[in-house]
């Protein structure tokens, strides 16, 4: 397979990003990799430039200095198509298309990809099974029949269809109800374990981050403060990590 | 006659005119949504075109229906008279809100799903075919069914330059104070365009993504195929229902064919269809383009797309070629004739013998009781009269303030605007006392109308004639003779009793023509 070719899925090098209308860039000189099979937690407020660095991985924007690296190519060498059906993108919401039914949405990429209708029909059943929802009930619903949870979880389905050997996840628990959150991030946890995916996902939520990253991210201002592990990030000098984790204590004692 | 008589009486017709009616809406409608739709779409990725092409669209609704066939008229392919320039103009009026309603419904679209798409590896075409259209298609529908609903109003106007529809029964009925022509052609226009709003708004709720899931049942399978062959069924008897009554003047083989056409009021169509009926009778094929509004026939004239039309003397004197009016009928005619062959390369016919000029107009009881010939001899009793004009009369300008300049009248009050057909009624109803109608109008006997002798000759001549293309007089010899024979042939008083025939008895122009052809031995 692709990822045992190559150890580092995802490297960033000295990669800045700004766009003319803005004065400071929005990413800048981040350095970072992605080992196969890892869960990297990218963690900061809102513009902190996290959503940004998803964007770069896919192609959906090209840094404007340094290189992304996906399997050692560079993103600007890639064909942004077959590079994007390669990373199962997952957002607020899930993004869902409103007009798909449930079964049509997750089979959205194997359909692009043409799949013969039997595989992608296995394939759909497989995926609503892996994230616990009932294919005779939900297969032929329409996302505006579903709960915020239940979207969700097709959204993480329809990354997964086509087997692409990267997720990319930005905020996706952000808009559930906290029992909701927990539960989906406890299963999210337990399948990326099992299936051995590789992941990036972005979150201002520092629980969520302690939680599912197998390493933590820190940003800020465009910046790459801090990168570690969970157990080191507890332990932490860094301001803005420990600040981070007050707010945690503060809401457990309240 | 009561409606209901009406329509069963003229079924045929009405037919005929619904069916070239939902035609024209139709084939419009389809031609603007299959520019509309794309254009649309490339103003949705190329910001920079969306204001000057949205501007375009909006100043070319803004155009009068009018003013736009008669800059259609001359232009090569998409111009000319009949149907295909009427499909044009409808196409114009109903770009605006498909195009619009294609970029808003595309903008539209939730940016979350819009960035899934692309992130899913979708391409371009992909997304516009199965995220943007499917998602806008209920908006961009709205703008489908607001420019059918415009075309069936607009479609009323085509009648002006001869492409048939409901609007032929409704100018003919404003012509004729007949109520059935207009409430034939009123109501069924009204019910198409409501027919229209309703059948599309079913096809709009059925895009509508919030009625997502409501209808899983499996039965909207059949709605569509319900819906698309109620579509087909209307375009399909619109096309066959116009293109049968085209047949019906199919050209002979071989045979000289000449284009006659009219202006849109019952003495043009009479005259024109004089000269239409002794040309068959010659074996020279005719399409008729009668009942041109404005100055639509003149334009069609000049740019060879008809052969003749009936005209005046006066107006192609003032109207047409700007002068100053003048009252000498022999120096008019002359000086038309000359500047018409030396400009335009047209033809003027021998004058036809009746003048239509204003006639200043008195009770037939009055005019005795007083012993009244002239207007001079009116002025003294004008004080106590009230007079009644229409618009053009007020306006024009050898019209109403030469006139009472010419003659020193003065009138009890301000005389009353109103529309000209109804003056001749206020007069014959003591509403009024004076009016200024047309020589010729048929119900100045009917109604004991008496017309005053202009002996100052204050108006100018408006004398019949026929204007025609010189290149078609060459080829066509029949009509030389046609024209020969009708020099003179009509006096006034025979063309006012030609027009009372149809606008007073409800007569046919057709047959009364037929009648008057016939008595002639032409």
């Amino acid at each position: 397979m692709a990822e045992a070719k190559h150890q580092i899925l995802v490297e960033f090098r000295d990669v800045s990003y700004s766009i003319p209308s803005l004065p400071a860039p929005i990413i800048s000189h981040l350095n970072l990799s992605v080992q196969n099979g890892e869960t990297l937690v990218l963690l900061g407020e809102s513009g902190c430039g996290k959503t940004t660095t998803l964007k770069l991985i896919n192609r959906m924007l090209l840094p404007t200095a340094g290189k992304v690296l996906i399997e050692g190519q560079a993103t600007v060498d890639w064909d942004p198509i077959s590079l994007r059906r390669r990373s199962g993108y997952v957002i607020q919401e899930g993004g869902l298309f409103p007009h798909f039914t449930v079964e049509q949405n997750i089979a959205l990429v194997p359909r692009l990809e043409r799949w013969d209708e039997s595989r992608i029909k296995e394939r759909v059943a497989e995926l609503l099974a892996l994230v616990g929802l009932a294919a005779a009930e939900f297969a032929g619903r329409y996302p505006g029949e579903l709960s915020g949870g239940q979207r969700q979880r097709v959204g993480v389905a329809r990354a997964m269809a086509a087997e692409p050997p990267l997720l990319l996840l930005d905020e996706p628990f952000g808009a559930l109800d906290p029992l909701t959150r927990s539960s989906l991030q406890r299963e999210f946890l337990s399948l990326s374990r099992r299936l051995g995916k590789t992941a990036i996902f972005v979150t201002h939520d520092v629980r969520e981050a302690l939680l599912l990253g197998t390493r933590i991210g820190l940003m800020a201002n465009g910046r790459l403060l801090l990168l570690e592990t969970p157990e080191k990030f507890l332990e932490s000098k860094e301001p803005l990590a420990q600040s981070y984790l007050e707010t945690m204590q503060l809401a457990r004692q309240s | 006659m009561n409606f209901f008589e009406f329509i069963k009486q003229n079924g045929a017709e009405l037919l005929t005119l619904l069916g070239q009616h939902l035609w024209l809406v139709f084939a419009s409608t389809m031609v603007a949504v299959a520019i509309g739709i794309p254009t649309g779409i490339l103003l949705t990725r190329k910001k920079a075109l969306r204001g000057p092409v949205l501007g375009l669209a909006n100043i070319m609704q803004t155009i009068p229906s009018l003013a736009l066939f008669g800059f259609l008229i001359p232009l090569p392919f998409i111009g000319g008279i009949g149907a295909r320039t009427a499909t044009v103009a409808l196409v114009v009026y109903a770009l605006l809100p498909i195009i619009r309603n294609t970029v808003t419904g595309i903008l539209g679209v939730d940016q979350n799903v819009r960035e899934a798409a692309v992130a899913m590896g979708m391409t371009n075409s992909q997304i516009l075919w199965q995220v943007e259209l499917p998602l806008a298609m209920s908006v961009i529908i709205t703008g489908v069914r607001v420019a059918t609903v415009i075309s069936v109003g607009v479609a009323t106007i085509a009648a002006a330059v001869g492409a048939g529809g409901l609007g032929v029964y409704i100018f003919r009925g404003l012509r004729q104070f007949e109520n059935n022509l207009l409430l034939a052609g009123a109501v069924p226009a009204a019910l198409m365009a409501l027919l229209a709003d309703f059948s599309l708004g079913l096809l709009e709720k059925h895009f509508s993504v919030e009625a997502r899931g409501r209808k899983r049942d499996g039965n909207h399978r059949l709605r569509n195929f319900i819906l698309v062959g109620a579509a087909l069924v209307i375009a399909a008897g619109g096309y066959l229902i116009s293109r049968g009554s085209r047949a019906g003047t199919g050209a002979q083989a071989g045979a000289p064919k000449v284009t006659v056409s009219s202006k849109d009021f019952t003495e043009s169509v009479l005259l024109a269809e004089i000269v239409a009926q002794m040309l068959e009778e010659r074996g020279v094929t005719v399409d008729r383009q009668y009942e041109l509004g404005g100055n639509l026939a003149h334009e069609a004239l000049l740019a060879g797309r008809v052969d003749l039309y009936p005209e005046y003397t006066g107006t192609a004197y003032t109207a047409i070629l700007h002068h100053a009016p003048i009252t000498d009928p022999r120096a008019v005619y002359a000086q038309v004739r000359r500047e018409y062959a030396e400009k335009f390369k047209l033809e003027t016919s021998q004058p036809l013998g009746f003048d239509n000029t204003f006639a200043i107009l008195v009770r037939g009881a009055e005019a005795r009781r007083l012993k009244l010939k002239t207007i001079s001899e009116a002025v003294p009793y004008a004080r106590n009269w009230r007079a009644g004009f229409g618009q053009d009369f007020m306006s024009r300008a050898d019209g109403y303030p030469g006139f009472v300049k010419a003659y020193g009248l003065h009138f009890a009050d301000q005389p009353r605007e109103m529309d000209l057909s109804l003056t001749y009624i206020a007069l014959a109803s003591n509403k009024v006392d004076l009016i200024a109608g047309n020589s010729t109008e048929g119900r100045i006997a009917a109604l004991d109308l008496f017309q005053l002798e202009d002996d100052r000759h204050y108006f100018p001549p408006y004398e019949g004639i026929y204007f025609v293309r010189a290149e078609t007089l060459a080829r066509v010899p029949a009509l030389q003779e046609v024209l020969s024979k009708l020099a003179g042939a009509l006096s006034t008083a025979e063309m006012r009793r030609l027009n009372y025939e149809v606008d007073g008895q409800k007569r046919g122009q057709a047959e009364v023509a037929r009648e008057w052809v016939k008595s002639r031995n032409f």
